[in-house]
């Protein structure tokens, strides 16, 4: 489970990155939450494809509203941002505290996940879904998605890095912003059980940001982003029992050590690289009778 | 009801404290819950009361700074980041000390910022980027640490979970001390520094070549919203005290352009907030207090959003309607004054010449000009229109206006004389009697555009 989470969200959280919508991708997975609460309430049970649907519409309404918030008004886009993110969180919690007889969520899942609750023998905790039926569900999402990388590589390709070019050659590129909410949300709300919605956070954009670190094609970067996610769950986990903690917590820690890791030996940008460049240069320039301060 | 809390905030200092519960009356009315709010008959009502009051004026206040300075997911991600400050510090010292617990979170943010900050320097990576990994993998930390402990099952422990939405219910003496140096501390900041803050906020560069410690005021600010966000989480919770610190600035910045204005309002708004949040939670007996207050706020950004007088969605809406409006009706005036021009300035202009210059169908024009003759600009007479001497000289000056700026982009931008025409169109609306003026002046008061067509004279009916 942890690694189809992971992975899922680590070659997602590329496209967060590249396009420089990292902290999209935080407002998203706290808004969804009002989301899964309201599904939940209209169609009274936690079928998989009310959930996935209340997720997305709150996903893609959140977007639209921090688009409509700062467009409309002298508000800049972070200031809109953290309102959008923290009044729909807050709705949310709200909701599920009025709830709270009625609903087997609770905030603290939310918020943190308890990935070890998914396996057989604890499952009626978890969101009340039955057994193996999250693995499902986060199978089914992945392979969505990465089907959907696979169809849209192109686009998503040349709208991230270059949406001139998309426009002139006609590709929507705002379809494509919505889609990659839609998978976004969709993702989100699949991982929420394991995770919760702060450290998905962390899922999204650790991976992608390690990645373009030690990467520098498209293709490479999302190879790498779920090597990076596949690592972190396997050092996650025995972080996890080492400390006797939360299992997705230990996994983002394993992650960032990772991505420090990265920081310092990239190949490109780390910190050794950049220093022997330096040392290069400066010797370089000596042997040409140059002083660089 | 801001007066009634404010008598009450009097009253709530004079008043001595004993410990009780509140929310506990969970099966009494709805009404009756209203009466012990307001009547401020439960003790511990009070010290929440007055807690959120403080919090909502302290970030209210930094907050309007971190608005303005576009700083706003730095506050997500101090808010977030002194999570295991706050856990760590209780790993070690094994008691739920204010002071100690404090101390742990100024220690968390401020690695935190110096975490983002080394991030965006030394790796390509983007602000949002660094901010995004940094406070989850704080949060992580400090939930890793929260769930350690909970495994632990230290009988000290309850209540740090209240860390993370809040409960303003718990708030001690020792959380009120603190927060009250926290809102002391900011008010003393803002009115001290005024003056800095405000240029250093708007114009860094300018604040830096006269001299101000643009760099040590930063620093100062986080400093102190570090701070601030350490005394509040208690009340609101890690995760929801950014917005405690957004929302009121942001409402502030909807309704007005003036800094002590914007203070005001921020930390008035921030107050409300607190006050109503704390009273919402109360009436739901067992909700966090920390979201009540979020929805509060975000209740008083909606409607500023909607109805603020000049930056509303309304006021817009209602602006941009009018100014269509207007639009629409200059340049049925210049139609009327073109076809005029067409027939040697003759003032009868049947409707149909003029629909067919306007592209529109004759019905529609007959309803576009009834606007103009309430304003009385011309007189439609059967099939004929002619203009007034008002409707004439408004005409003459939208023309005018046109064929000055057509003039000015060809003699004096150098561009094609087949290409200004769109240009024109658009500015002929905007321009200002005082700009006009000066394009006079500096054309050498001319009396043909570019096209050849001449330039009406000023005053000249």
């Amino acid at each position: 489970m942890g690694m189809l989470v992971s992975v899922t969200c680590g070659v997602l959280g590329c496209f967060l990155v590249v396009r420089r919508m990292a902290l999209l991708g935080d407002a998203v997975s706290h808004a969804v939450l009002p989301g899964l609460v309201l599904a939940f309430v209209f169609s009274g049970s936690y079928g998989a494809l009310a959930m996935g649907i209340g997720a997305v519409a709150a996903g893609l309404l959140s977007t639209v509203l921090i688009e409509g918030i700062h467009r409309n008004s002298r508000i800049k886009q972070d200031a809109s941002l953290g309102i959008v993110l923290t009044a729909l969180f807050s709705l949310g919690v709200v909701l599920i505290n009025l709830l709270a007889g009625k609903a087997h969520l609770d905030q603290e899942c939310v918020l943190y996940g308890e990935i070890a609750f998914v396996p057989l023998q604890a499952a009626v905790d978890v969101l009340g879904l039955a057994v193996p039926e999250p693995v499902v569900h986060m199978a089914v999402v992945m392979l969505l998605i990465m089907l959907g990388i696979v169809l849209f590589y192109k686009e998503l390709l040349i709208t991230s890095f270059d949406p001139q070019l998309a426009d002139s050659l006609g590709i929507r590129s705002s379809r494509i912003h919505y889609g990659l909410m839609a998978a976004l949300s969709l993702t989100v709300v699949s991982s929420f059980e394991s995770v919760g919605a702060i450290l998905v956070v962390a899922m999204l954009i650790v991976p992608g940001a390690t990645a373009f670190l030690l990467a520098s094609r498209l293709h490479w970067m999302l190879a790498l982003a779920a090597v990076h996610g596949f690592l972190s769950t396997a050092t996650g986990l025995v972080l996890a029992v080492q400390w006797d903690c939360s299992i997705a917590a230990a996994m983002v820690i394993a992650g960032a050590g990772l991505f420090l890791l990265a920081v310092i030996f990239s190949p490109r940008f780390g910190l050794f690289s950049r220093a022997f460049r330096r040392r290069q240069l400066r010797n370089h320039a000596a042997r040409e009778g140059l002083h660089v301060a | 009801m801001r007066t009634t809390l404010a008598a009450g905030l009097v009253l709530l200092a004079a008043l001595p404290a004993r410990a009780a519960q509140i929310g506990d009356l969970s099966e009494s009315s709805i009404w009756q819950q209203l009466l012990r709010f307001l009547s401020f008959s439960d003790p511990s009502l009070r010290y929440a009361l007055l807690g959120s009051l403080l919090l909502g004026v302290s970030c209210g206040l930094l907050g309007s700074y971190i608005v303005l300075r576009r700083l706003s997911l730095m506050g997500d991600t101090l808010g977030h980041s002194v999570l295991p400050g706050v856990v760590i510090a209780f790993m070690l010292t094994g008691q739920k000390d204010v002071f100690v617990l404090l101390v742990g979170a100024a220690v968390a943010g401020g690695l935190a910022s110096l975490s983002v900050w080394a991030v965006t320097r030394f790796t390509p990576l983007r602000e949002d980027a660094a901010m995004g990994i940094v406070l989850s993998t704080f949060f992580a930390v400090g939930i890793a640490g929260l769930t350690a402990l909970q495994k632990w099952g230290s009988a000290n422990q309850s209540g740090l979970d209240k860390f993370l939405f809040g409960q303003a219910a718990a708030l001690g003496r020792e959380d009120l001390v603190a927060l009250a140096i926290a809102a002391a501390a900011s008010v003393m900041f803002v009115v001290l520094l005024y003056k800095e803050l405000l240029v250093s906020s708007f114009d860094p560069i300018f604040a830096r070549t006269a001299g101000m410690p643009v760099d040590s005021l930063h620093l100062a600010l986080m400093g102190l919203v570090t701070f601030a966000i350490v005394a509040a989480i208690q009340a609101v919770g890690v995760i929801l005290v950014s917005a405690m610190l957004i929302i009121p600035a942001a409402t502030a910045h909807l309704l007005t352009d003036r800094m002590h204005t914007f203070l005001w309002i921020s930390a008035l708004v921030g107050a409300g907030s607190g006050a109503l949040g704390t009273f919402f939670s109360f009436l739901g007996s067992s909700l966090p207090t920390g979201p009540c207050m979020v929805l509060a706020a975000t209740t008083f950004f909606s409607v500023a959003w909607l109805g603020a007088p000049r930056h509303g969605w309304i006021a817009r809406r209602l602006q941009h309607r009018r100014r269509q409006a207007r639009v629409a009706q200059e340049n049925m005036l210049k139609a009327v004054y073109q076809v005029m021009e067409s027939q040697g300035m003759e003032p009868a202009v049947s409707l149909d010449a003029l629909a067919l210059r306007r592209h529109r169908s004759s019905p529609e024009v007959r309803a576009q000009l009834a606007g103009l003759e309430r304003r009385g600009l011309c007189q439609v007479d059967g099939d004929l229109l002619e203009l007034t001497p008002a409707g004439r000289r408004e005409a003459e000056r939208i023309v005018r206006n046109h064929r000055l700026w057509e003039l000015f982009l060809t003699n004096q931008a150098d561009i094609a004389p087949d290409h200004v025409h769109r240009d024109a169109e658009e500015i002929e609306h905007f321009l200002s009697p005082g700009l006009v003026a000066r394009l006079e002046e500096a054309l050498g008061h001319p009396t043909a555009d570019p096209h050849g067509s001449p330039i009406p004279a000023r005053g000249d009916s």
